[in-house]
């Protein structure tokens, strides 16, 4: 008996033991390569930013910045498998190896960055965390929702925010702790919270799938600032430095008006010299991150650039209807700031 | 003809340890030890090491630290500015409430559907059939959700109730108001409740003391008078009356206290968004203990038809001829004897209960898995301190209980003198 369970034992640890050493293996890169295909952390159905088709065909924000990822790397934006992940379990997939990358509308925090050893190459969307409450409750403002019953997904930054505002305004409230935003719709049409709260992004998002999203609205408040960016494992800089600059490779493609429809001709009758680098027919940057020389052009060919990206997921076109606000190119009043390629 | 030296003079040599049985068995229980050791060190270092290598440490200094998250449902003063552990506290005290109230009633509904299933009475016996196989068949979760869903998409909202054309009005005297979050009751308040009584520099509530007190008075009295009764029985064969000295035992000081301390209800009044001024039982807290209560007592229910069954048929065949009737022989001859074969598997539905009970989160019941093991773990992202803390407690939580139990169970027990 004694010896069944050591056997047990030195068994259970050896599986341990080898699952722990992959998971600390530094090079990210090198494992993606090797397995020829691109593993990313995505929300497990947001409408607009990471959601399955009836066909099991994700799309979305998210998940257009996955398949750029996957196309620089590993040459092809269908490389990819999407793992969903829920607000409580992603930084978890992501510090054991589960996924390389989260690209999950998460905030990018203090607390996250440094204590949870992870790294947020760059923003890829603005947002700010607001209200939605139906029409006819009658509420104007996020002031007015004294004594109210709020849907709250645990496990986030909304979670702590929410305490703080309601703290710093002196006004009391009942939370009701959710898992995901499937949970949080489903709570919030059958009338359980008077109010759900996430990003704005996401509320848009959430009401775009109701079957009335003319009597929701979004409160005028943002009470929070909610940098969304994907993340990767702390410590593996050079990987960072991919998912970093393959985004920014998309938002200089939309400055210097690089589209999926143009890129091909671009890279080669293009006089402008940063479009030259960015594209590969001068200065081999992608050598220096450890890819190739068309690493961006194949990420802006995958789903076009940023501006392209945003307007076929979430622009105004959509039913989730967002206006670029702070995600504007620079160039545009917004934020979206791609340091130079050279 | 040579003399044998008996084994134990001999001189010991290392061989011995393998080749004499006396020490074989030392040897490998040893060995076995060691190896065990070694590999749960290496555990132990593979984790620190791979922790480090991620760049965690292991540390419990986070439950020192500001919280940030508000709990729905508390049974001790908590906001949003106290520590992680004071969220752990508060968990922990929401996972006993529950686990105690689940336990107290699954067996209630146990022993009741475990008598009523051997009931003579086809219709009765069979409908009892039913409920233990549909209960005991089904998955815990499954029940949950089901019944979490009939309680938010059956009951009215709390704005149902506001307006003069209401959707929805308040029941028994407009004092109780079901709703799709939680059901409003009312709540008992005290006009002029009595001075906190200071003991030691730690102020303990005079409410507690005085109820308190006259319980405990009132239930040592009331053990007295039993006492003589059961002195006058063994003397005279004829047993007092006693039960009408228990209710003025009971009732008489509780209603002058109440009278004293002006103890009135408040009912719950719809204002603004939600019921105020009563009591507000979350759904998530009766949705959780009644799935409990349904699913344990299923196997309660045949645990005690099994102990009932395991004492003989004559036994109450001669309970019958000495003239008792059907319920006193199952209250005085069959319960007591059958207790000693339902208790120990008891003890496990009541560990199964409190480990079911983490199951909250289903529901969104702050209870120790959806505090310390939840919101706790995910804003510090110390997984493995909370895991191995909430496995500790639950641990802990289970050999208590077993502990309490089987001191119950040494006192049923078949007395062999």
């Amino acid at each position: 008996m004694t010896k069944t369970v050591f056997f047990g034992a030195v068994a259970a640890a050896a599986v341990l033991g080898s699952t722990g050493a992959y998971a600390a293996e530094g090079d990210t890169l090198r494992t993606v390569k090797q397995r020829g295909e691109l593993i990313c952390g995505v929300n497990p159905g947001l409408v607009g930013f990471a959601a399955p088709d009836a066909n099991g065909n994700w799309s979305g924000f998210d998940i257009s910045l996955c398949r750029a990822i996957a196309a620089a790397v590993v040459g092809d934006p269908n490389k990819v498998r999407f793992v969903p992940t829920t607000g409580q379990t992603r930084f978890t997939a992501l510090s054991s190896g589960e996924v390389d990358v989260l690209t999950r509308n998460s905030t990018w925090s203090f607390q996250r960055d440094t204590e949870l050893a992870l790294d947020f190459p760059a923003v890829n969307y603005y947002d700010g965390q607001g209200f939605l409450v139906r029409k006819d409750l009658g509420v104007t403002s996020a002031k007015e929702l004294d004594g109210a019953t709020v849907c709250i997904q645990t496990g986030t930054t909304t979670e702590l925010n929410l305490a703080d505002y309601f703290r710093a305004n002196n006004i009391t409230y009942q939370p009701v702790n959710i898992d995901s935003n499937a949970e949080g719709e489903q709570q919030y049409l059958a009338g359980a919270c008077d109010a759900y709260t996430t990003d704005a992004s996401g509320l848009a998002a959430t009401r775009a799938a109701f079957a009335d999203p003319e009597n929701h609205i979004i409160l005028p408040e943002i009470i929070s600032k909610e940098p969304l960016a994907p993340a990767v494992r702390h410590g593996d800089n050079n990987w960072g430095d991919i998912v970093r600059w393959t985004l920014f490779a998309l938002v200089a493609g939309e400055e210097y008006g690089v589209t999926s429809a143009n890129v091909e001709e671009l890279s080669k009758s293009s006089t402008n010299p940063e479009v030259q680098r960015l594209l590969g027919q001068t200065d081999n940057l992608g050598g220096m991150i450890g890819l190739d020389a068309e690493w961006a052009k194949r990420a802006i060919m995958a789903n076009g650039n940023y501006g392209e990206i945003f307007a076929a997921t979430i622009g105004e076109q959509t039913p989730i209807g967002l206006a670029r606000g702070l995600n504007a190119l620079w160039t545009q009043g917004g934020l979206m700031y791609a340091p130079p390629f050279r | 003809m040579t003399h044998l030296q008996p084994a134990e003079h001999q001189p010991f040599r290392l061989s011995m340890l393998i080749y004499d049985r006396r020490y074989r068995s030392l040897t490998i229980q040893a060995v076995v030890f060691i190896a065990v050791m070694l590999a749960g060190a290496w555990l132990v270092h593979n984790t620190l090491e791979n922790l480090a290598r991620m760049g965690k440490t292991f540390s419990f200094s986070f439950l020192w630290a500001r919280a940030g998250y508000d709990i729905p449902f508390s049974l001790i003063p908590y906001t949003a500015t106290d520590t992680h552990f004071r969220a752990l506290v508060v968990g922990l005290l929401n996972t006993l409430l529950v686990s105690f109230i689940g336990c107290i009633l699954a067996t209630i509904v146990g022993v009741i559907a475990g008598v009523l299933r051997l009931s003579n009475n086809w219709l009765v016996s069979k409908m009892m059939t039913v409920y233990v196989e549909i209960f005991r068949n089904v998955p815990l979760l499954l029940w949950i959700l089901v019944i979490l869903a009939i309680f938010t998409e059956v009951m009215p909202s709390p704005r149902d109730y506001k307006g003069d054309n209401a959707a929805a009005s308040m029941i028994l005297f407009d004092s109780v108001a079901p709703t799709n979050r939680y059901t409003a009751v009312p709540r008992l308040a005290m006009e002029s409740p009595p001075e906190p009584l200071t003991i030691a520099g730690t102020p303990i509530s005079g409410t507690l003391i005085a109820f308190g007190g006259a319980l405990l008075a009132a239930y040592l009295i009331f053990r007295w008078v039993r006492r003589r009764a059961t002195d006058r029985q063994n003397a005279t064969g004829r047993r007092p009356a006693t039960w009408w000295i228990g209710l003025l035992l009971f009732a008489v000081p509780l209603a002058a206290l109440m009278l004293l301390f002006k103890v009135h209800l408040i009912p719950p009044k719809l204002t603004g968004f939600n019921f105020t001024g009563g009591a507000n039982l979350d759904n998530g807290f009766v949705v959780l203990v009644l799935a409990l209560t349904l699913y344990t007592g299923a196997f309660i229910a045949e645990i005690v038809r099994a102990g009932i069954m395991s004492v003989s048929r004559g036994q109450s065949e001669a309970a019958f001829a000495l003239g008792l009737r059907a319920r006193p022989t199952m209250g005085l001859v069959i319960l007591p004897q059958a207790l000693r074969v339902i208790v120990p598997p008891l003890i496990s539905q009541f560990l199964n209960l409190t480990k079911n009970s983490s199951l909250a989160i289903a529901v969104g019941y702050p209870d120790l898995r959806a505090t310390l093991g939840g919101t706790t773990l995910n804003q510090t992202g110390r997984e493995m301190e909370a895991m191995m803390l909430m496995m500790g407690i639950y641990l802990a939580l289970s050999l208590l209980i077993s502990a309490a139990m089987n001191v119950y169970n040494a006192r049923v027990r078949l007395k062999e003198r």
